[in-house]
């Protein structure tokens, strides 16, 4: 079996973008080396700041929450219930679970408690997307709750992966302003605050890697709704690409933010947000309450929709074998 | 050997004694994608896998 190539004790995991293997104790070591080089190489927080992880349950955010933990940081949890049937159950679960255990502060918000909707709900009254719904609701509360609480700064748990997959897709497009904004830190300004992304330089193979180890339990089941989405395709295509060339991702992500992204910020004036009429929020929508406000206006007046009822046949036969649902087909 | 498979979460029977990247391409998932768990902990791809292990097989992959 192979050997660790820090201590040649045996190996738990085969990392071919580094091309070595790791005991548990160096892979911890070498995960936390990472973070803290991403933490500092983009001046995202010190260890004096007041840190707010948002947490979904899945592994990045609950092992990002760890690993911060584990370095000394002062980080408090976030957790949102987003009404997706029995996925959010076992979601808001294993996060109480995690925060209890270890004696942290967590915030929690119920979307349809505290707003009147849920995700399936929303994505029906406004035939968005339910993921798109779905990043909305929690960009906006996000920043509210960090705002709210007094927090320094609001991270998330998008690795390397997950950016490497939104750049592909913004590339694929030229979506230039998305390209623009594609960011590991951005800097507290009108009104929005500081946000950051710590595990930009790790994998979603090396944070799964991270919760075994550290034996800590994480929703492994995909999101019903995001089951077959755009994102998850342009993961598969670089997932093809990086078996064939392992390291490719991370050239292809790190490299943009070091030799592209100064390029397409270089010269460009940010608008200056105003704030939302309704909720005071800031917002680029001038004389209009923001995105969420209309979202909560359009969602709250529609009657409550179950998860499986906007889920096409494909999703919804997927739902039912993960969580054993046994409800008609009404559709 | 007895195979636990996520997502959904489901048991395959197949043949022990190799390598778990074999039986990973055997059962036709990618191993960069994939975490092999024997007997509660987290191995590479070229430990070996035994008859009376019991292994379970993690997709790492998330779309949220």
């Amino acid at each position: 079996m192979s050997k660790c190539r820090a201590c040649g004790e045996p190996a738990v995991i085969d990392l071919a973008r580094h091309n070595a293997n790791f005991c548990a104790d160096h892979f911890i070591r070498l995960c936390l080396r990472q973070m803290t080089r991403a933490i500092d190489d983009f001046s995202m927080f010190s260890r004096e700041d007041r840190i707010l992880v948002a947490v979904s349950g899945g592994k990045d955010s609950l092992a990002l929450w760890d690993m911060l933990i584990m370095e000394g940081y002062h980080a408090a949890g976030l957790y949102i219930g987003l009404g997706i049937g029995e996925y959010s159950d076992e979601s808001g679960r294993l996060v109480r679970q995690f925060a209890s255990e270890r004696g942290l502060t967590l915030h929690e918000i119920d979307l349809r408690a505290e707003h009147g909707f849920d995700i399936p709900t929303a994505a029906k009254a406004t035939r968005r997307v339910p993921c798109s719904a779905c990043g909305l609701a929690k960009r906006h509360l996000f920043d509210s709750a960090a705002r709210e609480h007094g927090y320094d700064v609001l991270v998330t748990g998008h690795n390397l992966d997950d950016e490497a997959a939104v750049l592909f897709g913004n590339t694929l497009r030229w979506d230039v302003e998305y390209l623009r904004r594609q960011a590991p830190v951005l800097a507290a300004s009108g009104g929005f605050g500081r946000k950051a992304k710590p595990l930009v330089r790790l994998t979603e193979r090396e944070m799964a890697a991270w919760c075994v180890i550290r034996g800590i339990d994480y929703v492994v089941e995909e999101c019903p709704m995001a089951l077959g989405n755009r994102h998850l395709a342009y993961k598969e295509s670089l997932a093809g690409l990086e078996s064939r060339s392992p390291g490719v991702t991370a050239s292809f992500f790190l490299g943009f933010l070091e030799r592209m992204a100064p390029i397409l910020d270089a010269g460009v004036d940010h608008d200056d947000p105003v704030a939302c009429r309704q909720c005071g929020a800031p917002t680029s929508a001038v004389d209009e309450s923001c995105a969420f406000c209309r979202l909560v206006s359009t969602a709250a007046a529609h009657e409550p929709v179950p998860v499986r009822l906007v889920l096409d046949r494909r999703r919804r036969k997927a739902f039912d074998e993960q969580w054993g649902t046994t409800t008609m087909e009404t559709t | 050997m007895i195979v636990q498979l996520r997502q959904p979460r489901r048991e395959v029977e197949v043949r022990g004694g190799r390598p778990a990247r074999a039986v990973l391409i055997e059962l036709g998932l990618a191993p960069e994608g994939h975490l092999v768990i024997r007997n509660g902990t987290l191995v590479p791809s070229d430990a070996e896998l035994g008859d009376d292990d019991l292994v379970e097989i993690r997709p790492v992959v998330s779309g949220g």
